[in-house]
Formats: C-alpha cells, structure tokens, sequence
C-alpha cells in the first residue's frame, strides 16, 4: 500500500491486557458517541472507528500523518478514560497501513477471537460501522475497508471449516444430534436426572427446534419443576424405562453409582421405534449407561468423555482452518491495495492530462498570434487540432497507468510518469 | 457428430467427477458450482450424441449394449440433477458422476452396430422393458452412492472418529430418506421392467422365461435383493445400515448381471 493511505489502527486485546485494564478503556455506546465526534474534530484525522467489545478496544484510522496519529490515538484513549499513558504503553498495540488491513479482516473473521471462529464478533464490527456511519465519522477508505472486511469475513466462514465444529460440549452434542436426525424440529428429547449439563443441553437442543421434552427424575418436583421450564412434560422416575422408546434423544445426568440404562432395555426400545436410531448422551459421572449399547445398531452413545474429545479435535480442527482463512485474508490484503492504488492513480493522471493542456495552451497561442490573417474558424480547428492531438497521445498512457497501479509495483509507475512530466516541480 | 458430442460429454463427466472431489476434501465453492456446470454441458452433448444417433439408426438408443449403457448413464445423470435439485447434496456428485463416467467408458469398449430393429409389436415391449430397466438401474445407482455416504457418515458417529467427511457429508436421516425414496421408485419400476422383458421374451421365444441360467438368474438376485430392501422397509422397518448395505449388494449384482448380459 502506498504511504498516502495513512491508514492506522491502535488498540488493545484479550491476548495483550488482562480484563481489569480491558474494562478501564471499553467505550460505552453513550461514550462512543461523544468520542467519534471528538476524534472527527481533530485536524489530525480524515476518518475513524471505534470498535469496543469486552475483549477488544480498537480504534481504525485515516490519519495525515502515521506516527502522529498513533500517538494521538494512545493519547486519546489514555485521556478520555483519565488513565496515565505511562501505564498503559506496554499493553497497546499499532498497526499501519497494509497491517491494519490484515488486522481487521482477521478481527472480523473471527482469527484474532479468544473462541476461535466465534459468530458475535463479525456483528460487533458491523455494530460499531454502522454507529460511526451514522455519525459521519468515516469516508471512502474505512468504508470500503469496512465493507470489504464483512465480505471477507463472510468468505472465510463458507469456504473454511472455522466456524463448522462446535466448541462447547453442548454444541458439540447438537452437531451430533443433527448429523443423525437433520432436522431436529419433529424429535423429541428426554432427560433422565436434572444435571445442570443437562439442562444446558436440553435449551440447546430446543433452540434448535426440539419440541417434545421429557423429564424423569428420582425426586419428581425437580423433574416437574424442569419440565415446567422447558415446557416439557414430567415422568415418574419408574416408569421411564417404558417411555423411553418415545425419546429420539435421551440425556442422562443421574447421580446413580451404576449403570442405570442397560443394553437390553435400549434393544427393546429400538425395537418398538422399528429400528428408528437413538442419540445417547450420557454425562453422568459416574456413567448410566452400559457402554456395550454403542455396539447396536441405529443405537448412537456419547459418554462426557467423547464429547470432550470430540471438542478438543474440533478446537484443533478450527486451529487449522484457521492458516486456510489466513491465505484468503492475505489474497483479500492484496485486492484491498490494488483497489486502494487506482485511487492513487486519478490524481496523477489529472495532473499530467493538465500539465499537457498547459503545454498545447501556451504554444498554441503562440502560433496563432504570428497567424493573424486565419479566420476565427480556422484558428478554432487549430484548437481542436491540438486538443485531440494530446488526447490521442495521453489515451494509451492514462488506460496503462490504470492497469499498472493495479499491480504490486504499480507504484514505480505513478513515480515515473510524476517524474516525466516534472508533477512534482 | 454423435461421437464427438459423446467425447465431450465424457470428458465433461470427468472434470465434473474431479471437480466434485476437490469440493469434497477442499469445499471451494467455485468448484462446485464449475461441477455442476460440468454436469449439465455433459448432459446436453449426451443427449445430443443420442439424438442423433437415435436419427442414424432410426430407433430408440436401446438394442444394443452400447446403447443401453448410454442411455442408463443418461438417466443416471437426470436422476442425479433431480435429486440434488431436491436435496442439495452437492457431495452426492462426487459418488454418481464418476459411476456415470465409468458406465460411459465401459459402453467405448462395447459393439456400436446398430442393433436389429424388430416387428411392431416385439418392439413395443422392447422399448417399454429397457426404458423401465434403465430408470430402475439408475435409481440404483444413486441408492448405491447414498448407500456408500451412509456407511462412511454412520462408521464415523459410531467410532466417534469424526472425520473431514462428517462434516462435509449430510445426516444419516437425509441418507437413508434418499435410499428409501429411490428404492420405493426404482424398485417398482425395475419389476415392471422385468414383467415387460419376460413378455418380450414371450414375443420372440414363444416362451415365458427362456431360463437360460446364465442371463436370467443373476436378474432374479438383483430382484430378490431389492425386494428384501423394498419389502424389508415397509413391513419390517429395516432401515438404516442394513438397508445401505442391502443396496450396496444390490448394485454390486447389478453390475454382475450387466456383464454376463453382453
């Protein structure tokens, strides 16, 4: 990126300062406000926003001046949130130009989040865009950055696994859930013991659509008072066993010191389904269910354990999705430079197109003033002779240096036509 | 011509079967969308190539082997469109293309003699028992794609070992509908193929079954087989893994049979 982008970026984050200092410099949405109109004030700064979230405070820049901004910028977090700024220099951090590019499209796919590839943050971007839009604190640059960074961001959610695999135990169990049933709205849930796991997992499965919830424990308030929460319908803990056929999901969380569920009892209920499959998950410690019920078939069990390993691949999975989303980031850093270069070009280009018109102007009246016997007629063909004659010769350069800055090294380029026509005298 | 359309369709077939692949393991939807495209400029030179093909010899693309395995691929491939169509399995591409570019590639090496064209009415019973046979066969083979992604999806939610491919493939429910689905179409009409062919048989031989061992028993299996599936489901309620492998068997008789016919 050519210098004159002055695009900077200042901020801290979860991995640079601990949360005690983070919850010192976090701007309020009322804050926000009165501190975009502020930073828009100062004749240091063409444009800015201020993203603030509870693991991050950032604020994107176009400034005249880099190194002058980033201090302005330090300076004005430290101040308006009446901190020291000697305390605080080992915490912030600074990017410029190209790096402040790359650092937001990796904020905005979700890299640079403490979860990785976590859905909010891309929404806090936007929310934090839209706020200094409507307060007419950014222009052309950090619209187009900012745009651009929701494109990317939106890429590298479909075409990267970053976002796919569940991180949590409870989402994990819903991802299997739905690999075995797909939709989860016509399936029922049951929950054998009210562990708060349980609970948790149960919600999960209702957000995504699970109408039907059972609930059976050995204490039947609590089962009745869960049932009543998640708008389900309470079991005697004895008679369970013979509903549990009606059960597609079945989450067991008892405190029992045995296995309460056994291989027999499962192979009758898949009988009465007529082979319809059963997710199991069993996060009781220690266990109710048999482990030999995994060995039937249309019968699917997931001990805490599995599920634990299943999120601990998952994390790693979403570490390696994550190099995949860093290349698209890095092409996109590329196409943001080459868009951020053709505006580079315009200015050049009028300049040498004036310098020209200059030029044909002074040796044109020149002649015609030696020409005095020329009809006005004639001296307005001149004229135009003239015109389209360094039209016709500028064309291919202005159509090349277009193409040209579009290029990595199209900056040699406006450097030697700005030193061939002498721009910069 | 009807060669070079054939030669294009061919090859459309194999970059789309490569295509799908790649989307498989590396999910770049470009790829997909370039499959898919694959797909259809593959279908319309097959079509073409069998259009004029059908002109030339002045029938149906179905008295010779090469042009029965022509037109089973032909409808594999508008089975297949339909069905990702209504399901959105774009990965099912990357199991039924390749068996269509196979099918292709086998019908190369196959005689290209215009078949004999028969009498009316012999004719009539013909084309009705290739055409059910063929759709029934290319149900099949999409039964036996779904078959093989619900082995795969099903070993990995058992093992727990959850693969690239869990999350690329869709839920065992999706799987075993598509299975159900193809089977409750395919099965029905392949039977019918089967009755049209024994009164063809009859047209020609005089006789109800030939019972040349050979040529006809490999069929029954093929029918049995399925109609275990077919049968199984509805009164039984098999489904899941047995029913995957149950059309999985099923097509591998298929092409048994295929090969002892010509």
């Amino acid at each position: 990126m050519t210098s004159e982008a002055n695009l900077i970026l200042v901020g801290v984050n979860h991995k640079t300062t601990p949360v005690e200092i983070r919850e010192k410099l976090a701007f309020s949405q009322v804050k926000l406000e009165a501190s975009l109109e502020q930073l828009v004030s100062s004749p240091e700064i063409i444009e800015n926003i201020i993203l603030s979230t509870c693991n991050r405070v950032e604020i994107y820049a176009r400034v005249e001046n880099t190194d002058q901004g980033i201090q302005l910028l330090q300076n004005f977090i430290c101040d308006y949130h009446g901190i020291s700024r000697g305390n605080l220099d080992q915490y912030f951090y600074s990017y410029c130009d190209n790096q402040a590019v790359e650092h937001l499209f990796r904020v905005s796919s979700s890299l640079d989040s403490m979860v990785l590839g976590e859905a909010q943050i891309l929404g806090q971007v936007k929310e934090a865009y839209n706020t200094a839009l409507s307060f007419s604190s950014t222009g052309m640059v950090l619209n187009q950055l900012f745009e651009k960074a929701f494109n990317v961001a939106k890429k590298v959610r479909e075409e990267t696994g970053i976002a796919e695999r569940g991180v949590s135990i409870s989402s994990a169990a819903v991802e299997l859930a739905k690999k075995i049933f797909e939709d989860l709205e016509n399936h029922s849930v049951m929950l054998v013991g009210t562990g708060e796991m349980a609970e948790l997992a149960a919600k999960h499965l209702i957000s995504y659509g699970v109408k039907t919830v059972y609930v059976a424990s050995r204490t039947y308030e609590r089962a009745a008072s869960l049932a009543q929460s998640l708008n389900g319908c309470a079991l005697d803990f004895e008679s369970f066993k013979e509903e549990m056929h009606r059960a597609d999901i079945i989450i067991t969380s008892t405190a029992a010191p045995n296995f309460i569920i056994g291989k027999e009892m499962i192979e009758t209920a898949v009988q009465k389904r007529k082979n319809k499959p059963i997710f199991l998950i069993d996060i009781a410690v220690p266990r109710d269910i048999a482990p030999e019920v995994n060995e039937l078939e249309n019968v699917y069990l997931y001990d805490i354990d599995d599920l634990q390993n299943v999120v601990n691949a998952n994390m790693e999975e979403r570490q390696k999705e994550a190099e995949n989303a860093m290349e698209i980031i890095k092409q996109e850093v590329t196409k943001f430079n080459n868009w951020f270069s053709t505006l580079d070009a315009v200015p050049t280009i009028v300049e040498m197109r004036n310098r020209a018109e200059d030029m044909r102007k002074v040796e044109v009246d020149k002649t015609l003033k030696t020409m005095d016997h020329l009809s006005s007629e004639d001296k307005d063909a001149i004229q135009q002779l003239t015109q389209s004659l360094v039209n016709k010769i500028l064309h291919k350069p202005t159509i090349n240096l277009k193409k040209k800055t579009q290029s990595q090294d199209g900056h040699i380029y406006l450097k030697a036509i700005r030193d061939l026509f002498h721009l910069d005298d | 011509m009807d060669k070079i359309s054939f030669n294009i369709a061919l090859l459309s077939y194999l970059v789309a079967s490569l295509g799908y692949f790649v989307y498989l393991v590396y999910r770049r939807p470009f790829v997909s969308t370039m499959a898919g495209c694959m797909v259809g400029m593959g279908l319309v030179f097959q079509t073409i190539s069998i259009g004029i093909r059908s002109s030339l010899t002045g029938h149906g693309p179905y008295t010779t082997s090469y042009e029965v395995a022509m037109f089973l691929a032909w409808f594999m491939v508008v089975i297949y469109v339909l069905t990702e169509w209504k399901y959105k399995i774009k990965d099912l591409g990357a199991f039924v293309i390749p068996l269509v570019f196979f099918v292709m590639l086998i019908s190369i090496f196959l005689s290209k003699d215009a078949g004999l064209v028969p009498e009316a009415e012999v004719r009539f019973w013909l084309t009705l028992h290739r055409t059910l046979s063929i759709i029934g066969y290319a149900a099949f083979s999409i039964a036996f794609a779904a078959g093989i992604m619900y082995l795969i999806q099903e070993h990995q939610v058992k093992t727990k070992k959850l693969g690239i491919m869990y999350f690329r493939m869709p839920s065992l429910e999706v799987l075993d509908n598509l299975n159900c689905k193809v089977i409750t179409i395919g099965f029905p009409l392949f039977t019918l193929g089967f009755m049209t062919g024994s009164i063809w048989n009859t047209k020609v031989d005089q006789a109800f079954f030939s019972w040349d061992l050979v040529k006809t028993m490999p069929m029954v299996m093929v029918w049995v087989i399925y109609g275990l599936v077919f049968f199984g489901r509805m009164v039984t309620g098999l489904r899941g893994k047995k029913a995957a492998q149950g059309v999985i068997l099923g097509f591998i008789a298929v092409i048994g049979s295929y090969f002892l016919h010509i």
